[in-house]
C-alpha cells in the first residue's frame, strides 16, 4: 500500500533532525493556524496563491529564498560545528547525517536560494525595466514558482520522512548508484530536482521570451538597462543548460529504478559521462547565478554614483561573451580524471579567458564610480563590498583553472573557499542589493539602513573570518566532506571558521531584525515618490508600490537611461508631462493553476521516491486534469477600466509634481 | 617538446631571471606573512611535481596579486575621494565612455590570461600525471587499489601489498597505475604533488617522486561513502636499504593476498591498521580493472534493510 514508506523511515532514533523536523513543523502550523485564525486565508488565496502578477511571483520567489536561506545556513552551522569539534573525535553528527547535512546545504543554497533569489528580483524588476505589464506567460510564470516551491517542500521533508542523499550536492555515480545509496535519499533529490529544474526551465524560457518580445515602444536592444542584458544571458544560459540536468537527472532515475546502465561502469555504463553531463549543465548554472547579479551591481552602482554605466556597450559585449563561454569550460572540474595534457590545456585556458570579460566589468564598475557622487547606502555597501570580495574569488578561480595548480587544490577546502568566495561574494551579495534597492518599489517604504549596513559588516567580515582559514587548510592538504579528521594542524584555523560562520549569523540576525524594524516603521520610511534613490531607469517612473498593470500608459523610450531622460526635460520645462489619454487594461486572470500543479506534482514526487504507484497515478491524473481544465478556461483576463486606470496615475501624477515643487523650491 | 625535461617545468614564466626572482619573492612574502611561520603541505614539497606545481601556483598569484591589489585600492580610494561632501572631486555626472580606457580594461585582463593560459597549457602538459618523470633509475610500479574504505597497495614486481600505508623508496620515480574497487575516490599526497581519481573498471596513470624521507599525509580526495573521513594514509618515503627491508619483511609475511582475501577487503570496514601481504598473483589489479573480480557489495545493513536508511558501520559495528 504505502511501497516502501514505513514508519521506520521517521528517524525516532536521532534527536537531531527529528526536533529540527518538529520545530519546522510547529512554526509552519503555528503560521498557518494564525492565517487561517486570522482570517487571512482568501486575501492570501486571492491576491498571492492563485496570483499571476510577476511582482506578487517576484515577491513570492524572494520569500522562499529567504526561509530557505535559513534552512541552508542551519546545515553550514551544523557542518561548522562538527568539524570544529572532530578533531581526532567523532563529533556530534554521525557520518551517515553528516553528509546528508553537506549534501542538502549546497543543493538548497544552489537550487532554492541563490535561484528563487535571483529569478525572484528578475521576475519583479524584469517587466517595469522594459517597460510593459507582464512576463509574457503570466500563468506560466505562476507555475514555474510554484513548481520550485514543490521542490524545496520534497527536501525538507526529506528531513523526517527518510533521509536526503549522502552524496554531496550533485549524486556522482557509482556512489549514487543503487548498489552504493540503496536509500530513499538519492531518489528525493532526483525528483525535487527534476521538479523544480522543470520550473525554472519554463522561467528561462518565459524571461528570453518577455525580453525578446515584450519590450515598450523605442526600448531597442541598446537601450535596455543592463539588468535586462544580463536576465537576458542568464535565461539563454537557462533555457540551454536546464534540459541537460533534467535528462541526466532522468538517466540516473532509470538507472535506479528500470535497471539501465547509464552511469553503472559495468554492462557498457560509464560514471564519467555523469561527470560530464552535469557539469556541462553545472557550469553554464555559475553564470546564471552571477550573471543577473552583475546586473544588480551595475544599476547600483550607477544609481549611486550619479552617473551613468561607464561602458554600456563593453558591457553588453562582456555579457554576452560569458554566455558564450559559459558552455565551454565545464572539463575543469574533472581535470584530475585523467583526461590529458591537450583537454586539460585547452579547457584550462578556456576557462581562463572567462576573467577576462569580467575582469572589464569589474574596471567598469570602477570608472562608472569615477567622477560620480558615490552615496554608500546599504545598497552601494554590499556592491562595494563585493567589488573587494569577488576579484580575491576571481583570482583564485583562476589558480583553480591551471590544470597543474588543480592536480593540488581540487576538492580541497581551498576550492570549498573559492567558490564561497564567488557565491557569497558576488551571488549573494548581489541578491541582498537588489533586495534593498527594489524593496521599496516592492513594498512601498525602505528598508532600515542602519541594520542594512550592519548587516553588511557582518556578512563582510563573517565572510572572510570562515573562508579565509578554508583557503589556508586547502592549502595545507585539508579535503572537504570530513566528517572528522586527525591532522592537529587544521583545527586552528577551523576554529576560526566557526567563530566565522557565527559573525555570519549575527549579520543573519542584523537583516531578520532589519526587516521587523522596517515593517514596523514604515510610515517614517514611507517611498512617497516612487523614486526614493533618484533611480535611471523605468521601474522609478511608477508608483510604489506599482500599480497592477505597471504603467497607465505604455511608455515611449528615448536613449539609453529613459527615466533619466524625462526627468531631466521634467526640471527643464518645469513641470510634468501633459496627462496622458487613458485606455482600459486587460490584465491576465488569477489563476490556481500553479498551485493546484505544485500540489499533484508534489505527489507523484513524494509517490515515486517511496515507490506507492497508486499515489503516482493519482498524481499524473490530478496534473493532467489541472491541465485540461486550463487548456479549456473562457476567460483569460480582467479588464481594469480607464477611469479607474486614470484615478491611479493620478495620485502617482500628483505626489511628483509635489516633489517636483519642493526640489525648485529647495533650488 | 614532450621531452623537455623537468627543469623546464621550473622555467615556466617571465622568460628573464631577475624578474621571475622577483615575481618568486614578491609571492613568498605575501605567502610568508599571510602564513605566520606555519608550513602548509601544498607548500612544502617532498618532490620534484608538487615542487614545480608549488611554482607555478606562487608565480601566477604574484601575476594576479599585481592586478587585484591596484583594482582593490583603486575601488576604495575611488569611494572615498567620490564621497559627497569632497569638494576638491572633480564631478563629471555625463561621463560614461571612453576609448582609451576601454582599450585598457580590455587587453589589461586579456594579456594577463594570455601570459597564464601559456602557463596553463605548458605546465598542463609538463606536469601531466601520466608523464613518466626523466631520470635513469628504472620506475618502480605501484598499483593502487581504492576500498571501502581502505587503500591498498600492490607492488607486484616484488610480490608484496601493503594496506593503508604506502612505502616508497626516497629518489626513485614511481608509476602509480591506481583504480576502485568499489565508488570513486582520488589519490593525494599532498607533498608530493598531482591527485588522481580511482574509478572501477578503470585505469589512471600518475608518476611521482619522493625527494627527502619522511613521513607524510595520503588521503582520498573525493567523497566515497560514509567511511570517506578515515580515507587517509601514510606515506612512507624511506631509503633504498630500509625500502628493501620493508619488502624483505613483506614478503615473509604470514598473510597472502589471494582471491579470497581480496574479496573479504572489498566488504566495507572502517579504521583497518596498515598491514602486509605476499601476492599471490601479480595480475590483481588487471583483473579487477578488467572487472573479472567483481566489484565491492555496498551497504549490507541498514534500518530496517538497507533500502530503507542504512546506518553507518560505525554504528551498526562492523
Amino acid at each position: 500500500m504505502f511501497g516502501k514508506l514505513t514508519l521506520d523511515a521517521i528517524p525516532l532514533g536521532q534527536p537531531i533532525p527529528l526536533a529540527a523536523g518538529g520545530l519546522v513543523g510547529l512554526c509552519l502550523l503555528g503560521v498557518l493556524g494564525w492565517i487561517v485564525l486570522k482570517g487571512h486565508l482568501p486575501y492570501l488565496w486571492r491576491e498571492w496563491i492563485t496570483s499571476v502578477d510577476h511582482k506578487r511571483v517576484g515577491v513570492m520567489y524572494t520569500i522562499l529564498a529567504l526561509v530557505m536561506l535559513l534552512r541552508g545556513f542551519t546545515d553550514a552551522m551544523m557542518m561548522r560545528s562538527q568539524q570544529a569539534l572532530a578533531y581526532d573525535a567523532p563529533g556530534y553528527l554521525p557520518p551517515e547525517h553528516y553528509n546528508q547535512v553537506f549534501s542538502a546545504h549546497g543543493t538548497i543554497m544552489i537550487f532554492f536560494v541563490a535561484m528563487p533569489f535571483l529569478i525572484g528580483l528578475m521576475n519583479f524588476v524584469l517587466p517595469l525595466q522594459l517597460g510593459v505589464r507582464d512576463v509574457a506567460f503570466p500563468t506560466l510564470n505562476s507555475v514555474s514558482f510554484w513548481l520550485t516551491c514543490s521542490g524545496a517542500l520534497l527536501v525538507n521533508l526529506s528531513l523526517v520522512v527518510g533521509e536526503f542523499q549522502r552524496t554531496g550536492w550533485l549524486p556522482y555515480p557509482p556512489l549514487s548508484g543503487i548498489t552504493y545509496s540503496p536509500g530513499v535519499g538519492v531518489d528525493y533529490w532526483l525528483w525535487a530536482l527534476s521538479i523544480s529544474g522543470i520550473g525554472t526551465l519554463m522561467t528561462g524560457i518565459n524571461f528570453v521570451t518577455t525580453i525578446l518580445k515584450m519590450r515598450a515602444p523605442g526600448m531597442t536592444y541598446l537601450r535596455m538597462p543592463m539588468f535586462c542584458w544580463t536576465s537576458l544571458a542568464a535565461s539563454l544560459l537557462i533555457v540551454a543548460a536546464f534540459p541537460i540536468l533534467t535528462a541526466v537527472s532522468g538517466m540516473l532515475i532509470l538507472d535506479r529504478y528500470l535497471g539501465f546502465q547509464f552511469f553503472t561502469d559495468t554492462n557498457g555504463g560509464n560514471s564519467m559521462l555523469f561527470m560530464s553531463l552535469i557539469w556541462a549543465w553545472g557550469h553554464p548554472e555559475v553564470y546564471i547565478l552571477i550573471l543577473p547579479a552583475f546586473g544588480v551591481f551595475s544599476e547600483v552602482v550607477s544609481t549611486f554614483s550619479g552617473k551613468p554605466l561607464f561602458g554600456y556597450r563593453s558591457m553588453v559585449m562582456a555579457t554576452m561573451a560569458i554566455c558564450l563561454l559559459a558552455f565551454m569550460v565545464w572539463l575543469h572540474h574533472f581535470f584530475t580524471m585523467g583526461a590529458g595534457a591537450d583537454v586539460n590545456g585547452v579547457f584550462g585556458v578556456m576557462s581562463m579567458i572567462i576573467a577576462v570579460p569580467t575582469g572589464v566589468k569589474v574596471f567598469n564598475w570602477l570608472f562608472t564610480m569615477y567622477g560620480g557622487t558615490v552615496r554608500m547606502s546599504a545598497a552601494m555597501l554590499w556592491s562595494v563590498g563585493f567589488m573587494l570580495t569577488f576579484v580575491v574569488g576571481g583570482m583564485t578561480g583562476v589558480l583553480l583553472a591551471i590544470p597543474p595548480v588543480d592536480f593540488v587544490l581540487h576538492n580541497s577546502t581551498f576550492l570549498v573557499a573559492h567558490f564561497h568566495n564567488v557565491i557569497i561574494g558576488g551571488v549573494l551579495f548581489g541578491a541582498f542589493a537588489g533586495y534593498t534597492y527594489w524593496f521599496p518599489k516592492a513594498f512601498g517604504f525602505r528598508l532600515h539602513e542602519g541594520w542594512g549596513k550592519a548587516s553588511f559588516w557582518f556578512w563582510q567580515i563573517g565572510f572572510w573570518l570562515a573562508f579565509g582559514p578554508l583557503y589556508v587548510t586547502g592549502l595545507d592538504g585539508m579535503t572537504r566532506r570530513l566528517q572528522h579528521y586527525t591532522v592537529a594542524e587544521w583545527r586552528p584555523w577551523l576554529l576560526v571558521a566557526l567563530l566565522g560562520a557565527l559573525t555570519i549569523l549575527a549579520g543573519i540576525a542584523c537583516q531578520i531584525v532589519q526587516l521587523v524594524v522596517s515593517i514596523r516603521g514604515r510610515e517614517a520610511l514611507r517611498d512617497t515618490t516612487g523614486d526614493p534613490w533618484d533611480g535611471r531607469s523605468l521601474e522609478w517612473s511608477t508608483a510604489s508600490p506599482p500599480p497592477a498593470f505597471n504603467f497607465a500608459v505604455l511608455p515611449d523610450i528615448h536613449g539609453e537611461e529613459p527615466y533619466w531622460t524625462v526627468k531631466a526635460r521634467i526640471h527643464d520645462r518645469h513641470r510634468l508631462p501633459d496627462t496622458p489619454r487613458y485606455a482600459a487594461i486587460e490584465m491576465p486572470r488569477n489563476s490556481p493553476t500553479g498551485f493546484v500543479c505544485a500540489f499533484f506534482a508534489t505527489l507523484i514526487g513524494f509517490a515515486l521516491i517511496w515507490h506507492i504507484w497508486w499515489m503516482a497515478i493519482a498524481g499524473l491524473v490530478g496534473a493532467y486534469a489541472t491541465f485540461v481544465v486550463f487548456a479549456w478556461r473562457d476567460r483569460t483576463e480582467d479588464e481594469i477600466p480607464a477611469a479607474r486606470v486614470a484615478e491611479i496615475d493620478a495620485e502617482n501624477r500628483r505626489v511628483r509634481g509635489e516633489a517636483l515643487d519642493a526640489m525648485e523650491t529647495a533650488a | 617538446m614532450v621531452e623537455r625535461s623537468r627543469a623546464g617545468a621550473r622555467d615556466i614564466g617571465p622568460s628573464t631571471r631577475p624578474l621571475r626572482l622577483a615575481l618568486r619573492l614578491g609571492a613568498s612574502t605575501v605567502l610568508g606573512l599571510a602564513l605566520a611561520g606555519c608550513t602548509l603541505r601544498v607548500l612544502d614539497p617532498a618532490g620534484p611535481v608538487a615542487e614545480s606545481q608549488r611554482t607555478i601556483l606562487l608565480n601566477a598569484l604574484a601575476i594576479m596579486l599585481c592586478i587585484v591589489v591596484p583594482t582593490m585600492a583603486a575601488t576604495l580610494a575611488f569611494v572615498w575621494w567620490f564621497r559627497p561632501g569632497n569638494a576638491r572631486a572633480r564631478r563629471l555626472p555625463h561621463w560614461s565612455f571612453s576609448g582609451r580606457i576601454e582599450v585598457v580594461t580590455w587587453s589589461v585582463p586579456l594579456m594577463t590570461i594570455v601570459f597564464l593560459g601559456g602557463l596553463a597549457w605548458i605546465g598542463s602538459h609538463d606536469l601531466d600525471p601520466a608523464k613518466p618523470l626523466p631520470g635513469e633509475r628504472k620506475p618502480l610500479e605501484v598499483q593502487v587499489v581504492s576500498l571501502d574504505w581502505k587503500w591498498l597497495f600492490l607492488y607486484p614486481e616484488q610480490k608484496v601489498a601493503s594496506l593503508n600505508e604506502l612505502v616508497l623508496p626516497v629518489g626513485t620515480p614511481v608509476r602509480f597505475r591506481l583504480t576502485s574497487a568499489s565508488v570513486w575516490d582520488a589519490f593525494f599526497v599532498p607533498q608530493l604533488g598531482s591527485m588522481i581519481y580511482t574509478m572501477n573498471g578503470m585505469a589512471t596513470q600518475l608518476h611521482l617522486k619522493a625527494d627527502r624521507e619522511g613521513s607524510f599525509l595520503g588521503l582520498s580526495t573525493h567523497l566515497s561513502g560514509d567511511g570517506f573521513a578515515d580515507m587517509h594514509f601514510q606515506t612512507r618515503a624511506v631509503s633504498e636499504a630500509a625500502f628493501a627491508a620493508w619488502l624483505q619483511g613483506a614478503q615473509g609475511s604470514a598473510r597472502v593476498l589471494d582471491d579470497a582475501a581480496y574479496k573479504a577487503l572489498t566488504r566495507q570496514s572502517l579504521k583497518d591498521p596498515p598491514a602486509t601481504y605476499r601476492l599471490a598473483d601479480e595480475g590483481l589489479f588487471d583483473r579487477i580493472v578488467g572487472q573479472v573480480l567483481p566489484p565491492g557489495p555496498g551497504p549490507e545493513t541498514g534500518r530496517p534493510d538497507p533500502s530503507v536508511t542504512p546506518t553507518s558501520p560505525s554504528r551498526q559495528g562492523i
